[in-house]
């Protein structure tokens, strides 16, 4: 296997609702991410994901290609997924010789819609969808699965949302952040039982830009590169009923295959939009109490949809690129109830 | 055919999602500006072309476009179609002519149709303008220029619209 490592790593800010259009929203970010590792464009590839559902705009992420620099015509790709796909693409690009260097972004504007009801459409078109389940219903479902199996209750689940608005404080990006007493959250009616507003991740539009690079690229443009050791994905059926959904096998088996049990895991940062699925996520991945989760606050406190999972893969990275960690897991997922996912494991050396 | 073997042609699915649009930055200014009768575009501060309507960015050099200019509502067809099928969605009568406009001082050209001019006089080169709605129906949507129209000027010869076609 090649050595390619994440040289750069820049996101937006986290807003609610976001005025400026895809392309005004993703050009300072991917100018910062270029900049930063002093690579010269074009790059040899550039790989983005988004869905144009989120905004409601056909080709939103054609309209978005203005933002990377797009002329002459250059060689790149798109996912209707998250970045974190793109990411796969691009490294699999390198890999395969055909690139030395690659762009990768993301962006998700979700407040022009309602976007439990567009993430509905998302489902089986002829018997799943036509009944309109929302996002937050679904992982509801998987939520009461879990507690049933576990013991857990919904006090464990309020710890892990007032942990993670407390390492948020120190995210100038995030959403939500802040000391929230458990009692308070507790006594908030539920949104879809047993999950209340603190189990769920707040709706906002965001965007994130990673650079990769091979070999000597990576180690000329970063002193310190994070470097990819082990990276897969696996999926689920789509049926939601043909899953165990209080565990998460496929997070377990791209777990293994990329190698996240190999050493000792300094760092985690795990895509789990709704509480409960941090806890299912750990169990996947074999994370100890030791290791420290999600301490950018992690999608509970900022969940741009098709971004958060390039953005914990950047949280990662930069954990690794100050020096702060050795070796780090990332993971992104995809679709209802943690459908597909994504485990990326990162090492300084 | 037994009715177990029937293929099942039609199931209704309704689906409805509405979205509230955000413009951006640079297309609200213009569209702001087109409520007032003005047409703005914004230069490249690298490559120094001028957008209309602007998307607050040049694709071609990869940075914000924050300069911005006002265009003249004159300009020159670069490029036609004449359309001799009707569509629901554009109420002018048939033949008419779709057309580039290149207005003056902008350096990309900008899309509408042109109407009081027989259609076999429509020409690469020729000088055109704006024909708004009445002042007090001028609104925030390009609904606001109802079409382009000869203006009389002579031709642009074509080898200076090379750039542009």
């Amino acid at each position: 296997m090649r050595d390619v490592a994440i040289v750069s790593f820049a996101q937006a800010p986290n807003r609610r609702r976001e005025l400026r259009n895809e392309v005004e929203i993703l050009m300072p970010v991917v100018q910062e991410a270029v900049a930063r590792s002093g690579i010269e464009r074009p790059f040899d590839f550039t790989c983005s994901g988004s869905s144009d559902f989120l905004q409601g705009q056909p080709f939103a992420f054609v309209i978005a290609l203005d933002a990377a620099g797009a002329w002459p015509p250059i060689p790149e790709s798109h996912v209707e997924m998250d970045g974190a796909w793109a990411l796969y693409e691009a490294w699999v690009k390198i890999q395969s010789g055909q690139a030395e260097t690659a762009l990768v972004y993301a962006f998700g504007k979700s407040s022009p819609g309602d976007l439990p009801e567009v993430l509905a459409t998302q489902l089986d078109p002829y018997v799943l969808a036509p009944l309109w389940p929302d996002a937050v219903s679904l992982a509801a479902l998987q939520a009461r699965a879990w507690m049933e199996k576990t013991g857990a209750t919904a006090r464990d689940l309020a710890a892990i949302a007032v942990r993670s608005r407390r390492d948020a404080k120190s995210n100038p990006n995030a959403t939500v952040s802040g000391d929230a007493e458990i009692e308070k959250l507790l006594a908030a009616p539920a949104i879809a039982d047993p999950l209340r507003a603190h189990d769920c991740p707040p709706v906002c539009d965001g965007a994130a830009a990673i650079v990769l690079a091979a070999g000597e690229r990576a180690r000329k443009a970063c002193a310190r590169p994070a470097w990819i050791r082990g990276i897969d994905h696996r999926i689920e059926p789509h049926s939601l009923g043909a899953r165990d959904l209080s565990v998460s096998v496929s997070t377990q088996l791209a777990g293994e295959k990329a190698g996240a049990g190999r050493g000792a895991v300094d760092v985690a940062e795990l895509h789990a939009p709704f509480t409960h699925q941090e806890a299912i996520l750990r169990e996947a991945l074999g994370l100890g109490e030791g290791v420290r989760v999600n301490p950018s606050g992690g999608a509970l406190c900022a969940n741009p949809m098709m971004t958060a999972g390039l953005i914990r893969i950047g949280e990662a990275a930069s954990r690794i690129m100050d020096g702060s960690a050795r070796r780090a897991v990332a993971h992104a997922t995809s679709g209802p109830c943690l459908q597909q996912n994504l485990v990326c494991v990162l090492e300084g050396a | 055919m037994t009715e177990e073997r029937k293929p099942v042609t039609n199931i209704k699915t309704p689906m409805r999602l509405e979205f509230r649009y955000s413009a951006g930055e640079a297309t609200s200014r213009f569209l702001r500006g087109i409520g007032q009768g003005k047409i703005l575009g914004q230069r490249c501060p690298s490559c120094r072309k001028v957008y209309v309507p602007p998307r607050g960015s040049c694709p071609r050099c990869a940075v914000p476009t924050a300069e911005e200019v006002e265009l003249s509502d004159k300009g020159t067809i670069t490029t036609f179609a004449i359309v001799r099928v009707p569509s629901e969605n554009i109420d002018v009568p048939l033949p008419f002519a779709s057309v580039h406009v290149l207005l003056d001082g902008a350096d990309i050209p900008f899309f509408s149709v042109v109407q009081e001019c027989p259609v076999d006089e429509i020409r690469i080169g020729m000088r055109v303008e704006a024909v708004w709605v009445p002042k007090q129906e001028l609104a925030s949507t390009l609904a606001s220029i109802r079409y382009f129209q000869p203006s009389g000027e002579p031709d642009v010869p074509f080898e200076k619209l090379a750039e542009h076609l």
